[in-house]
């Protein structure tokens, strides 16, 4: 297809969108159902638009049409299929291009799926929807035209960069949008919810199951990116409280705090204006989260191609958003109406706990990945703020919510017993002092936070299983009727209690790994044997080999376990000729939850190889646990009563839609 | 408890959640931060060795000793000044003579540094921010040199 045609689908894109930002706020404010109903329409032929848009330059890619600057800077024809497509969203104009487009497939769920939503606050929605669209669409066509054209067309391209050239790049990105970009559902939702100046309990009910989809994608994409980060890199690192991480941790945090809020305010009515901010954050952080990465103001992995004539824009689309939705909150969040109170012990008290200390974490999070950028712009100072602080700060403020989260379920609405839900959580706090006793026996003489650390993620994940078992009665009631109500509890009590327990999964994994790690750095030759953990390898053999783009230095190693082997693993350094660019393919074996990880270094001048080698005890449960989050979050959002969708507030009394007030 | 009672444990919660939070920032910020300083600036401030930096410049051309054990020693440059580093461990895969680099590690002499972490480019175009202004600083930055983040130019674009 011509490249041509998918700039032209991009300048129409962004007249309709402009429409879809007019003509459905128009009509909900003149209360004209007729444009109104405009917004889906234009939704669905925004979606269209940027489809057809980012399928052009998909085939761009795998045609290898080097007359598309885009192609030439980031591809090559040599380079496999799956890396020729993957490669349209591997550089800065094709990623916001693949953002705009999860930005427009969400519009059209909404379009689609929102047939029980009042007819004002769906056109309002999709209102917002619509100027979101203009911003990003505006920022492509004006400073990121992935169509640009090259005359003459080179016979080559430049290759995209090797670090990219992995099935990550197929999956890390797309989740991570589809977790960002969901949160502007929610934030559209707040905005429409803001301009209409009502809120109620059916609003938190629509709210819900965007915020735990964005959720859940979002936990995805991050662990995802975690894990690539981990077999890419060949540090054998998984987080780096790198900025991009960070980024995306913000955004996740908020919204965590968001879909605990939203069941506070649909169950009980409370917390509304709160649930509104957080949505609005949740979105913010997002936005903020793309643009630090897209940017480039901040040094990073991700900072690839950056162009600092870009940062205006950015800059004017983050004050429009962030500060016209703050504004807007600022002058009509005293009209919504206040939602009851409740004792400080109950699960509203709990949830609340919850959110202060997440978004203390988020904010702490803010502080450390801007701090830099702050005093370097007010005073030239360069600082570096790392793991030392993330990992007190974020530690600290963790703790406390790690420790209350078996609690919090086990508390009942309004007024709660926490004597009683102590008694009921007993046994899991015996089995996790008896976690943390063993672990403490069997690391022997080593740090003294592993063993507390074992303790409490026991303790949560045992914590999840007694709030299952108490809602379906197990042991108290006969088998039959315990198994009977255990089929029959609600999804979202299942979701959640199931999310809760892949972090007590995850934080085992993160305990096991940081604490017993085992590191080996040395220069070894064919034939040397060298212990890592319990197994000991021997490099076996190095032998060169030829990929389709790319030279590999291979070192092949024996793994031996008391003398019998238990196998190989291969570990690779390899030149992309293309850009004459080496990378470290990491060779990771997998014992049970552990891993055995090797990468190769350079060759060192006595004619051996540099080898870094690790035992990562339970590492891999870093991950399953972020996956049983999002599981327990899927899980959660297929709940009955958010797939029937919310009772027609039209069996209330409607009240007469006044029309607002101009400002 | 009465309504007001529950509203203020409500805000001395938020309250005492927000001072905590804020104390541990500020906290950890002032205890945990690294400062970053190029060759020149350690030349001129006499910076007390056992400080933890990082530092940023360009390997200098022919100063890379590898030995055979892991053990790596390399000058650090930014023109005006060098800075000696040794290091032990594997090097970042685009660490080359003449490229820009970033050494963390703590100064054990006026002039010597040892790192524990270095890091390089993760893409050849792309040089470390600090460095490029360090650099600029000494007079020896020329755009599009030594793979400066210039803009791939494959003849004219056409919008």
């Amino acid at each position: 297809m011509n490249p041509e045609i998918g700039h032209y689908a991009l300048v129409l894109a962004l007249a309709v969108a402009i429409l879809q930002t007019v003509l459905p706020i128009w009509g909900a404010r003149a209360n004209d159902a007729a444009l109104m109903r405009v917004g889906p329409s234009l939704a669905l032929a925004f979606c269209g638009f940027v489809a057809l848009s980012f399928a052009v330059l998909v085939s761009a890619y795998v045609r290898s049409d080097f007359s598309v600057l885009n192609v030439v800077e980031n591809s090559h024809s040599l380079k496999p299929l799956l890396y020729r497509i993957t490669g349209t969203w591997g550089n800065h104009e094709g990623s916001m291009l693949l953002w705009a487009l999860v930005l427009a497939i969400f519009g059209a769920t909404v379009a689609l799926f929102g047939g029980n939503l009042p007819a004002r606050l769906k056109a309002n929605v999709l209102g917002v929807q619509g100027s979101i669209g203009v911003a990003f669409i505006a920022f492509l066509l004006l400073t990121s035209n992935p169509f640009a054209r090259v005359i003459p067309a080179p016979a080559e391209g430049n290759d995209l960069n090797p670090v990219l050239q992995d099935i990550g790049l197929a999956i890390h990105p797309p989740l991570l949008y589809l977790g960002y970009v969901g949160f502007s559902v929610t934030f559209a939702f707040a905005v429409a919810a803001l301009i209409d100046g009502r809120i109620d309990a059916a609003w938190a009910r629509w709210v819900r199951p965007w915020a735990l989809g964005a959720w859940a994608f979002l936990t995805l994409g991050i662990a995802m990116g975690s894990y690539w980060a981990y077999y890419e890199l060949g540090w054998g690192g998984w987080w780096f409280w790198d900025p991009v991480e960070n980024a995306s941790l913000m955004p996740w945090l908020a919204g965590t705090a968001l879909i605990h809020s939203a069941v506070v305010m649909e169950k009980r009515d409370a917390l509304k204006v709160w649930t509104v901010l957080l949505a609005i954050l949740a979105f913010s952080l997002s936005l903020l989260g793309t643009f630090l990465v897209r940017s480039g103001v901040l040094t990073s992995v991700h900072a690839f191609a950056t162009d600092p004539t870009r940062g205006v824009f950015i800059l004017a689309i983050l004050v429009i958003f962030i500060g016209g939705s703050l504004t807007l909150f600022a002058a009509r969040a005293s009209s919504l109406r206040q939602g009851g109170i409740f004792a400080p012990i109950s699960r509203e008290g709990a949830l609340v706990l919850n959110n202060l200390l997440l978004t203390a974490a988020a904010a702490a999070v803010f502080v450390g990945t801007l701090y830099p950028l702050a005093l370097e712009a007010t005073t030239g100072a360069k600082i570096t703020v790392g793991p030392p602080y993330f990992n007190l700060t974020i530690g600290a403020l963790m703790l406390p919510v790690v420790f209350a989260m078996p609690f919090g379920p086990l508390l009942a609405w309004k007024r709660g017993d926490l004597a009683g839900a102590a008694q009921r959580l007993m046994l899991a706090f015996l089995l996790g002092l008896v976690a943390a006793g063993v672990a403490a026996y069997a690391q022997g003489g080593g740090p003294a936070l592993a063993p507390i650390g074992i303790g409490l993620a026991a303790f949560v994940f045992l914590g999840a299983v007694v709030d299952i078992a108490e809602r379906s009665g197990i042991g108290r009631l006969p088998a039959a009727t315990a198994f009977a109500r255990f089929k029959g509890l609600p999804r979202a009590a299942m979701g959640a209690a199931l999310a809760h327990a892949g972090v007590g999964v995850c934080l085992f994994g993160i305990v096991a790994e940081t604490s017993w790690n085992h590191e080996t750095i040395l220069g070894a030759k064919v034939g040397d044997s060298f212990p890592v953990g319990r197994y000991e390898l021997t490099l076996a053999r190095v032998e060169p080999r030829t990929g389709p783009n790319y030279r590999e230095l291979v070192g092949v190693f024996d793994i031996r376990q008391g003398g019998a082997s238990v196998g190989s693993v291969e570990s690779s350094k390899r030149l992309f000729t293309a850009r004459n660019m080496p990378t470290t393919e990491a060779g990771i074996r997998t014992f049970g939850f552990s891993q055995l990880y090797v990468s190769l270094g350079d060759e060192l001048p006595g004619g051996g190889l540099a080898i870094r080698a690790y035992w990562k005890p339970l590492v891999t449960l870093i991950w399953i646990g972020a996956l049983i989050m999002a599981l327990g979050g899927t899980l959660s959002l297929s709940d009955r009563r958010l797939r029937v969708g919310a009772p027609k507030p039209a069996r209330k009394v409607a009240p007469v839609p006044k029309p607002v007030a101009a400002e | 408890m009465t309504r007001k009672g529950r509203r203020l444990v409500l805000i001395s919660a938020a309250l005492g959640v927000l001072t905590i939070a804020a104390g541990l920032v500020l906290f950890a910020l002032n205890d945990t931060i690294v400062f970053f300083r190029s060759p020149s600036e350690i030349a001129q401030e006499h910076t007390a060795p056992g400080t933890r930096l990082r530092i940023g410049g360009l390997v200098k051309d022919g100063s890379v000793v590898k030995s055979d054990n892991v053990h790596v020693r390399f000058a650090i440059t930014d023109g005006g000044a060098d800075v000696e580093v040794a290091y032990v461990g594997i090097l970042p895969d685009l660490f080359r003579e003449g490229q820009g680099v970033i050494a963390e590690g703590k100064l054990t002499g006026p002039m010597s540094f040892t790192a524990d972490s270095i890091l390089a480019k993760h893409d050849e175009k792309y040089m470390p921010r600090e460095v490029v202004d360090a650099l600029k600083k000494q007079g020896v930055w020329q755009e599009g040199a030594n793979g400066a983040p210039v803009k791939a130019s494959q003849g004219n674009t056409v919008q």
